[in-house]
């Protein structure tokens, strides 16, 4: 047994190590309490429901699942709601009423009619379209608009832009907001100097103005309404931004990095971004909110998206000329589905920011 | 120097008493489940006229039970039902809010610890103290106005006319404390609340401010609850003493009886972990060794100094920094914030930087560790100017002369895990062959600096402002440093803690054979820790010499002022009056 002693100092030695080894257990980072402390904010919770089936429904339409054929004219125009299946509905009634030409002219010009031989043939498919417009829903859950389109599904493929936008430019926007907001706040002097210049003169531009400027530059489209928005959306992060970095950088932990040598960059992105990154959360969520209500104005002002696709800002415009004549519909669809997701998101933000909190520490 | 307290001990139980507290409780819900009970059975009265201290470290609910009684608790507090204040024979609990508010600032008043913030920035203070008498005296704008400049000439504002036209940003710290003082005596009030009045301040600043409020007491002959955590403080000016930890009284009594005879074990604890100005132990006692029942034996004492013979591992000539102020749209001005400072550090040795705010210590920490630029002057470290090094050629460098900073709570990146918090300046010198080998060195720094292994995946937030100390000095440590500037290190931190830190940075020093540049305002911390004092004021150093000899015998009139400003405790001068103590 003469290895005997000599295995005991290499047992002892893994043992120590299986030691110094950390237990299993992670202790829960600022992250995860956060989300703890959001978990027990019921409003909270619920607006995070709501986003989450808004989005998954837009994904849903994105990918074809559902809404795929929202631009079917599957009802008569204005067709009611089906929660008012009475309410009067005389425009449909009218072109019902429009007497069809069944027979030929009054007066018999078949003789000198160059068109006459083609006139049973288009007799024979006018009448295979009145049967169509007989097959007319006159009901749809929610009502149809002027062309006979279903509400309902129009305003969950409108969400496909109206979310699409609200985020991508909100992430444009927040980005870009970030990355300048970082670089003045942390270098300050000559770079902040520069970027304040920038960020005054292009927030002394009347905003509509700066945005109808881009518009008539760009064509119309949704890359074009993403672009202007997030380009011109930067500021407000760029300026809390810009002052979370100026906190952070004179506080001991960054200075306490840059004593054991760690880069500028590291100092910025790896050290001082994780705790400013509650103020730029809350920013994007609240940039969305924004920026969904403003795709809806510009495409209500007729500069957003084109006239082949739908948002619920072209679905609040088209109700314009409908509300004169008491269809109300369309406007309710877009405007609740609307207001829920900017109330749910707001509530969310603030429900974030309270959990982000860092005075925690 | 005088005694600040003309009746020096217990007049206690004789005098009618001003205020009773009895059995008072405080409970704080925190949410839905959870209530956490800060102040538990406390009782206690102060005599008319006298002065009794609330002494405790952070979490004893000194503050709380204080802030009870003028009732300005926060609106999730609650009182325990059997909590009674009595004050002048009325029961201050369950009062309307508009009987507490006709009481606090007339009766009652308080002066907080941070005048800055204590005062309101766009008003003057002759308009704030103007507001009091208004209010509670009825006075008219001319009397309050003219009383107002009584009261500011009172608490020795030089200029009170003009003084009263000015606003609070306009005033020096110690004159801003001046103002609050001004305010909370205005309409004479029975019973003054100082809640760390002089904590804030610099020490010449603080025994101004002490011997104000002892002279102001004994010409208005008001009662004083005077809240600190420094015993220093207790000793010169109190009369009965109540000590409190962890929200109960651990013991109340006179404080000849406190000083001379404590039962307490904490009690004592807390009157021995402080460093003194006049011992220096090998070890600081701490305050598990008194809690575990053994209290520890007379401990020798550490010699201290230096001889010419120690060798030299950093020298620095001239140090200069001034800093850019902007004047105007284009125009800068530099405002000096250290100038010419000179010394040399002694490799195993601690250099001790001594100075009030703004006599440009810190600066001095933060240039050498080129967290400043210098303006002027050289740091040699074994020969070479780190100073003139690029910030590439001083990489090698910067692993070897290290930081810690003074708040604990500050320091460390609250997003990164302890482990990550070693593991990176490990990562970024190539210390350590891989990642395994690095995750080991670090468990090894924790377990030295005195932290369990699992500390190792926790966050920051998870420990106390003891503990993260500690964890900043082991980040140093895995570098292997050969100078450590402790710049504050041990200011933000609670006596029993900042003697264990202390005690800490002696061992290192001892093993490590480390040289501290050990900055502090704290005269007593900077004797017990250092070999070499240098005394700075306005950004020179005044007195460099060797800390038996800078203490014992201080040369340069700032050095002897600054001493004489240290608040000593209790001393025989005032030993020699008042009641006997209690029989032992």
């Amino acid at each position: 047994m003469t290895t005997g002693p000599q295995a005991t100092p290499v047992g002892a030695a893994s043992a120590a190590t299986v030691a110094m080894v950390p237990p299993a257990r992670r202790s829960p980072g600022l992250w995860a309490l956060a989300w703890a402390r959001l978990r027990r904010d019921r409003v909270a919770m619920l607006s995070l429901a709501i986003a989450a089936l808004f989005i998954a429904v837009m994904l849903a339409s994105r990918l074809g699942l559902v809404a795929a054929n929202w631009d079917e004219e599957i009802a008569v125009s204005y067709a009611s709601p089906a929660f008012l299946p009475d309410a009067e509905n005389l425009e449909a009634a009218r072109s019902a009423g429009i007497p069809r030409p069944d027979a030929g002219p009054p007066v018999d010009i078949s003789d000198i009619d160059p068109l006459a031989p083609h006139y049973g043939e288009w007799a024979e498919r006018s009448a295979a379209l009145e049967q169509v417009e007989g097959s007319r829903r006159t009901t749809l859950p929610f009502g149809a608009d002027k062309w006979g389109h279903d509400v309902l599904l129009k305003t969950i493929k409108g969400s496909e832009v109206s979310i699409t936008v609200g985020l991508v430019a909100a992430l444009l926007a927040t980005l870009f907001g970030t990355l300048l907001g970082a670089l003045a706040g942390y270098w300050g002097g000559r770079v902040d100097d520069v970027l304040e210049w920038f960020y005054n003169v292009f927030t002394s531009i009347p905003y509509i103005l700066l945005i109808l400027s881009f518009a008539a530059v760009l064509s119309q489209g949704l890359v074009t309404i993403i672009l202007i928005l997030g380009l011109t959306g930067w500021t407000g992060i760029y300026r809390l931004v810009r002052a979370e970095y100026v906190k952070h950088s004179a506080r001991e932990y960054v200075r306490a990095a840059q004593a054991i040598g760690v880069t500028d960059l590291s100092r910025m992105f790896a050290h001082i971004l994780p705790n400013a990154s509650h103020v730029v959360l809350v920013q994007f969520s609240q940039h969305f909110v924004q920026f969904i209500k403003a795709e809806v104005i510009l495409s209500f002002l007729g500069l957003g998206v084109p006239v082949t696709m739908v948002s619920w800002g072209t679905m609040l415009a088209e109700a314009q000329e409908e509300l004169i004549i008491g269809k109300w519909w369309q406007l309710t669809a877009a405007g609740v589905s609307m207001a829920v997701l900017v109330t749910a998101i707001s509530l969310l933000a603030d429900a974030m920011r309270d959990a982000l909190d860092p005075k925690i520490r | 120097m005088q005694p600040l307290t003309a009746t020096p001990t217990g007049s206690q139980p004789t005098a009618p008493r001003i205020l009773d507290v009895d059995g008072l409780g405080i409970e704080f819900r925190i949410d839905r489940q959870t209530r956490v009970q800060a102040v538990r059975d406390v009782s206690f009265g102060v005599a008319s006229g006298s002065t009794v201290a609330l002494v405790g470290e952070s979490g004893s609910g000194k503050s709380v039970t204080a802030m009870s009684i003028v009732g300005l608790l926060p609106p999730n507090a609650t009182l325990a039902s059997t909590s009674r204040i009595k004050f002048g024979g009325r029961d201050l609990v369950g009062l309307p809010q508009a009987q507490l508010r006709a009481l606090r600032g007339k009766d009652i008043s308080v002066v907080f610890q941070e005048p800055m913030s204590s005062l309101n920035p766009v008003f003057t203070i002759g308009d704030q103290i103007a507001e009091s008498l208004r209010l509670h005296l009825g006075m008219g704008a001319r009397a309050a106005r003219d009383r107002t400049v009584e009261l500011i000439d009172e608490v020795g504002i030089p200029r009170p006319q003009q003084r009263a036209l000015s606003y609070p940003h306009e005033l020096s710290g110690g004159q801003q404390q001046r103002a609050m003082i001004a305010m909370a005596i205005a309409c004479e009030p029975q019973l003054l609340i100082a809640d760390e009045p002089t904590t804030a301040l610099d020490v010449t600043i603080q025994r101004q401010i002490l011997e104000l409020l002892a002279g102001l007491q004994q010409r208005h002959g008001m009662a004083m609850l005077f809240i600190t955590h420094d015993l220093g403080i207790v000793g010169e000016i109190a009369e009965h003493v109540v000590v409190m930890q962890g929200g109960c009284i651990r013991e109340q009594g006179s404080v000849r009886d406190i000083f001379e005879r404590p039962i307490d074990p904490y009690t004592r604890a807390l009157l021995a972990c402080r460093p003194r100005l006049d011992r220096r132990p090998q070890h600081l006692p701490v305050i598990e060794d008194f809690l575990g029942g053994n209290a520890p034996a007379a401990v020798a004492e550490r010699p201290r100094g230096v001889v010419a013979q120690d060798p030299v591992i950093l020298e620095v000539r001239d140090l200069c920094k001034s800093f850019p102020v902007r004047k105007g749209l284009f125009g800068t001005e530099y405002v000096p914030a250290v100038r010419d400072v000179s010394f040399r550090l002694r490799k195993g040795k601690t250099l001790g930087l001594v100075g009030e705010s703004g006599s440009g210590k810190t600066t001095v920490g933060l240039t050498l560790m080129r967290l400043h630029r210098a303006s002027g002057g050289q740091a040699l470290f074994e020969g070479c100017d780190l100073l003139a090094l690029s910030e590439a050629e001083m990489k090698p460098y910067r692993r070897r002369i290290q930081i810690v900073f003074q708040n604990p709570y500050a320091s460390l990146n609250p997003r990164f895990t302890v482990g990550n918090i070693l593991l990176e300046p490990m990562r970024l010198h190539s210390i350590g062959a891989d990642n395994d080998e690095r995750i080991a060195l670090a468990q090894q720094m924790l377990q030295r600096v005195g932290l369990p292994a699992e500390s190792f995946d926790r966050y920051p937030h998870e420990f106390s402002g003891g503990q993260r100390q500690r964890i900043a000095i082991a980040r140093c440590l895995t570098m292997r440093p050969d100078v450590l500037i402790c710049d504050e290190s041990v200011s933000a931190l609670d006596v029993s803690v900042q003697a264990q830190v202390l005690n800490l940075l002696q061992d290192l020093q001892d093993e490590y054979r480390l040289s501290y540049i050990f900055i502090s305002h704290d005269l007593a911390v900077v004797r017990y820790m250092s070999d070499e004092v240098i005394v700075m004021s306005e950004g020179r150093a005044v007195e460099l010499a060797d800390a038996d000899q800078i203490y014992r015998a201080p040369e340069h009139p700032y050095t002897r002022r600054l001493l004489e400003s240290v608040p000593r405790g209790w001393t025989g001068e005032r030993a020699g009056t008042g009641p006997a103590p209690r029989p032992a």
